[in-house]
């Protein structure tokens, strides 16, 4: 299956579409469907569709940093949404907004800081499964 | 909390803290430090003397305060006898415990046992709350098994602690049931304020006339008659010999088996004076005295000597407070209190036998007398408080036993017998462990006996000499605090007055005869043990041979070999019956009640049908039932595929396109995990015959019929709507969302979400190390 | 169409059970997966079925228009759908980290715990 030329090149082209598509998927998740875990699901699927045809290595390497990585960093995201609004008095994860709309994003809030928590935990899980399955797969495959 | 009272209950507890530092760098010595604990409560406890007689000082901080629970404390002249013995001889104890366990390495965790038994105690006797009393009832218990196998390495040391557990545990849970139904009775769980009826509002409650009375009094007085090792529940007391001397000398006297005695004489004035308390508890305690007393001639351990005829002056107090006349009250005082000082002494006086002879057995002992001059003092002068004679502390109570038994009414001339008879074996029993020993030509003994050091011997000493004081001058007791102990058993006023010669009056000459009588007997019933004219031993260990311990042991049999069977049973370890067995009862359970509820009410609203959408369930349905007939692993996963993607479509006919996306995307990245995970694991192989696929198949019927009509009887329940209309209407204003189950997801229910992604990550972790764990292996 | 829906849950609860009683590790794994199904498809369904009216407001308004679909089972069911995911990789990989260890895919043969 790697050596399909027609999907590597394509995979090379939806890949990055795919996780464009997750980022605004997550973005607009708050007015229309979508959302963290859409979006984080999206952004996996996208990496495993480049996996399978360019081989783990290939995909850790697009993807520079390890899953774990973006679980942890998730879950620091979604904590620190959670410990704003504490500072300010109000109770632990009560949504926090910004004066000001940022083109592009809309409004920033605490809130939208817990969704790209929920996202990259989901992404991260994802990939870590996949991805340390896939490897072993490669390992066991290997003659030698 | 800054009350006195309460700070004496956390004086050992807080030495439990230092006691193993102590303990480490003291050794031997140590119970010179930790003795101060208890002596700075026996100090602090000897200033309330004397206690009026009626009068209680009380102290009570909120604890659980919605269940009328609080820390609820009152000392009277019954919890400051206690108090001051517990302290006292708690005090001798601990010098006594290291000199004894000398350079034992487990001297540290002893004394933290020792001392948390001992705050137990304190708290025990002054708690006037139900609850705090279990509570200090159950943590006695539990040291008390701590210290009985303290020796943990050697199996009747555990069998013995297990015993005394199980025995008093079993009691703790009955009375635990017979407070409650105390606290419903007197609607209250303070002890002195439902008599009283002290929280405003609440009348005093007499609970001898309340339709639980007999309830209440059968669970409290097992729970009393397991602590205090009455018949039949005495067998735990002699196997708790097995724990080390100081353990026994401090069990044996003032605590553990004396808090069933205490509690008895608590709640004589809740719940004595009825027949039924008078005759049971009284024919408990006589029966039992007999037991003990008999048996305690069989005995020629010196220590198992001592701990039968324990038994038997437990039984006489428990007899006498059955009895609860004022006469028979001021007599279970004055003899709890001799008992205590006596039965501590002589355990230590074994205790130095037995470490510096290196035997209990009393066949290869004699003569001590001159190479341990000390313990031989200590021994006989205690020795002769337990036998009763003048001018002995233990001679004014056994007069006062008599008294009572001759002038009770209602008690024939049997029990006067009874009485005579189990005071002789005393007599017997209490020449067996200070003449034998001490006098007459030397035994044959393992060690070369001479003087055990000064912290063994100042303790047993001390307390016989007090025994000896106390008989010749009772005036201090009597007015410091017998009266006030009497006063509180009884629930009112008395005096009491104490001497050992009480002129010519037809009784007290009646009474000293008997003593008279007793203690010949009793001489004469031990020259025949001595010179094994009668062959009293053999004969009464045969009698003692069969009792409850056999009950207990198959009991405990049963239950071992009964669990064992019953975890053979459900504990298969084929997951297959796992599920069976729950799906069943699922089924069994909630299957009937959903046929009737489903055809009792109105069938719910079916809300029309559109082609598209009975063609996607179909086609979810049809693969769900082909993937279980497919052998093909590839073929089954597409089938599995085919039904997610098919949920993803409902969830688009029915207004959930977040639950669609997410359906499809997890789908699709099922289908690529179990197409590795699948990748490698062997192919399917029909392992189940026919028959138990057909029994399979009934079962998964029955779940899935069971579910339908769950969802269909369900669907007809009007849904609270409250709470998703507040999430509907406060989406747009409150948190500036127009997806309203996003907002749900990150806002709303932020912390549910929260959870669940740090489950997700430790499923992906965990995920992580399992097939780490293989590349470890390898390597 | 409540009563299709129900007897699809009944039909993917019969099919997840009935393959979790057979021996092999794989049907197990499948069984897990239709059960997963069948526990959403129920929380969703009880939840109120409603054709095309999804709870999400329009630009502008104050909140979503009258008799929308519960949103409340939706989120529910939404966390349900990932966990499952999460749990049921989980279960699969496990599964076969025990069949590489023990050698064999059949439940019945592990049951003790020693290997």
């Amino acid at each position: 299956m790697r050596d399909s030329l027609i999907l590597r090149t394509t995979t090379r082209v939806i890949m990055p579409l795919l996780l464009l598509f997750s980022f605004f998927e997550l973005l607009r998740g708050h007015n229309e469907p979508g959302g963290g875990f859409v979006g984080g699901l999206l952004a996996a699927g996208g990496l495993c569709l480049y996996m399978l045809a360019h081989g783990v290595d290939d995909a850790r390497r697009v993807l520079r940093v390890d899953p774990r990585v973006l679980i942890g960093v998730g879950l620091l995201l979604a904590l620190a949404a959670g410990l704003v609004p504490v500072f300010q008095g109000a109770p632990f994860l009560t949504g926090v907004w910004a004066e000001n709309k940022v083109p592009g994003i809309g409004k920033v809030s605490t809130v939208l800081l817990f969704d790209v928590g929920v996202y990259l935990v989901v992404a991260g899980t994802t990939l870590l499964m996949v991805l340390s399955l896939a490897a072993r797969d490669e390992e066991e495959d290997d003659p030698c | 909390m800054t009350d006195p009272l309460i700070l004496i209950i956390l004086v050992p507890f807080a030495a439990t803290i230092v006691a193993p530092a102590v303990a480490r760098r003291l050794g031997a010595h140590t119970g010179w430090v930790l003795a101060l604990a208890p002596a700075i409560v026996f100090a602090y406890v000897s200033r309330l003397l004397p206690i009026e007689p009626g009068t209680a000082h009380t102290v009570a901080v909120p604890w659980v305060g919605s269940l009328g629970i609080e820390f609820a404390f009152l000392a009277d002249g019954l919890s400051v006898t206690f108090l001051l013995l517990i302290s006292g001889i708690g005090a001798l104890v601990m010098i006594y415990a290291s000199s004894y366990l000398g350079r034992d390495p487990r001297l540290g965790r002893f004394y933290v046992f020792l001392l948390a038994f001992m705050g137990a105690m304190l708290g025990l006797v002054l708690a006037d709350n139900l609850i705090t009393l279990f509570v200090f009832w159950e943590l006695t218990s539990v040291c008390s098994y701590l210290l009985i196998g303290f020796d943990h390495e050697k199996a009747e040391a555990r069998a013995a602690a297990l015993k005394a557990l199980l025995v008093t545990g079993l009691g703790g849970l009955l009375l635990l049931a017979g407070f409650l139904l105390m606290g419903i009775a007197g609607e209250q769980l303070g002890l002195s304020a439902i008599a009283a009826g002290k929280i405003s509002g609440l009348a005093a409650v007499d609970l001898r006339e309340h339709a639980y009375y007999h309830a209440i009094f059968i669970l409290v007085l097992l729970g009393c008659i397991t602590k205090s090792a009455q018949v039949p529940f005495h067998f735990w007391l002699p196997a708790a010999m097995a724990g080390p001397t100081p353990v026994s000398a401090y069990l044996h006297s003032a605590t553990m088996v004396k808090a069933g005695i205490y509690l008895l004489a608590r709640l004589s004035p809740h719940l004595g004076g009825t027949p039924e308390w008078g005759w049971t508890v009284g024919l408990i305690g006589l029966v039992t005295m007999l037991t003990g007393s008999l048996a305690t001639l069989g005995q020629r351990d010196m220590k198992r000597v001592l701990a039968y005829s324990t038994l038997a002056v437990l039984g006489t107090l428990v007899m006498l407070l059955g009895v609860g006349t004022e006469m028979a009250v001021k007599t279970a005082v004055v003899y709890l209190v001799a008992h205590a000082m006596y039965k501590a002494a002589l355990f230590m006086v074994a205790g130095n036998v037995d470490h510096e002879t290196g035997t209990r057995e009393l066949h290869r002992l004699g003569g001590l007398r001159k190479l341990m001059p000390w313990t031989a003092l200590a021994g006989i002068l205690a020795a002769l408080s337990k036998a009763g004679a003048p001018p002995m502390f233990g001679f004014i109570g056994k007069e006062m036993l008599y008294t009572t038994k001759l002038t009770v009414e209602n008690v024939g001339a049997w029990a006067v017998v009874a009485s005579v008879v189990a005071n002789v074996a005393l007599v017997a029993s209490a020449l067996m462990v200070s003449v034998w020993p001490f006098l007459g030509k030397r035994g044959d003994t393992p060690k070369k006996p001479h003087e055990a050091p000064l912290a063994m011997v100042l303790g047993a000493v001390l307390l016989s000499l007090m025994g000896l004081g106390r008989g010749l001058m009772p005036q201090p007791f009597e007015t410091n605090l017998g009266s006030a102990a009497a006063s509180a058993i009884l629930g009112r006023p008395v005096e009491m007055h104490l001497a050992l010669w009480h002129g010519v009056d037809p009784t007290a000459l009646a009474v000293l005869g008997l003593s008279l009588l007793t203690l010949t007997l009793g001489g004469g019933l031990y020259f025949l043990i001595r010179r094994r004219v009668a062959p009293v031993g053999p004969l009464l260990r045969r009698l003692f041979s069969v009792g409850p311990t056999q009950l207990y042991d198959l009991t405990l049999q049963g239950i071992y070999s009964g669990a064992d069977r019953v975890t053979r049973f459900i504990q298969s370890g084929r997951l297959r019956f796992y599920v069976m067995v729950t799906m069943l009862v699922t089924v069994i359970v909630a299957g009937p009640p959903l046929v009737r509820a489903f055809m009792g009410g109105p069938a719910a609203a079916n809300g029309g049908w559109r082609i598209h959408e009975i063609i996607v369930a179909a086609l979810a349905l049809t693969a769900a039932l082909a993937a279980t007939a497919l052998r093909s692993r590839l073929a089954t996963l597409a089938l599995v595929g085919v039904v997610g993607t098919c949920m993803g479509l409902l969830f688009v006919f029915f207004s959930a396109p977040d639950l669609a996306l997410t359906q499809v995307m997890i789908e699709v990245l099922s289908v690529v995990i179990l197409v590795m995970v699948l990748h490698r694991l062997p192919l399917v192989i029909k392992r189940s015959g026919r028959l138990s696929r057909g029994r399979d198949a009934v079962v998964a019927a029955a779940v899935g019929i069971t579910m339908t009509l769950f969802v269909l009887t369900v669907a007809r329940v009007d849904r609270d709507p409250t709470v998703s209309d507040f999430y509907l209407e406060q989406s747009v204003p409150a948190a500036h969302g127009r997806n309203v189950v996003n907002v749900i997801l990150v806002d709303f229910r932020a912390m549910d979400t929260l959870g669940e992604i740090t489950v997700l990550g430790a499923a992906g972790l965990g995920v992580l190390a399992l097939l780490r764990l293989r590349r470890k292996e390898r390597s | 169409m409540l009563i299709f829906m129900a007897i699809l849950i009944g039909v993917l609860y019969s099919t997840g059970v009935y393959l979790m009683l057979r021996r092999n590790v794989v049907k197990l794994i499948f069984g897990l997966f239709l059960l997963g199904h069948a526990a959403n498809l129920l929380i969703f369904t009880v939840g109120g079925l409603v054709r095309a009216r999804p709870p999400l407001a329009a630009v502008g308004a104050d909140a979503p228009p009258p008799d929308v679909a519960d949103p409340l089972p939706q989120a529910l069911v939404l966390t349900a759908i990932v966990i499952g995911f999460a749990l049921t990789s989980f279960f699969a990989v496990l599964a076969k980290r025990v069949f590489l260890a023990t050698g064999t895919d059949d439940t019945d043969a592990l049951k003790s715990t020693e290997s």
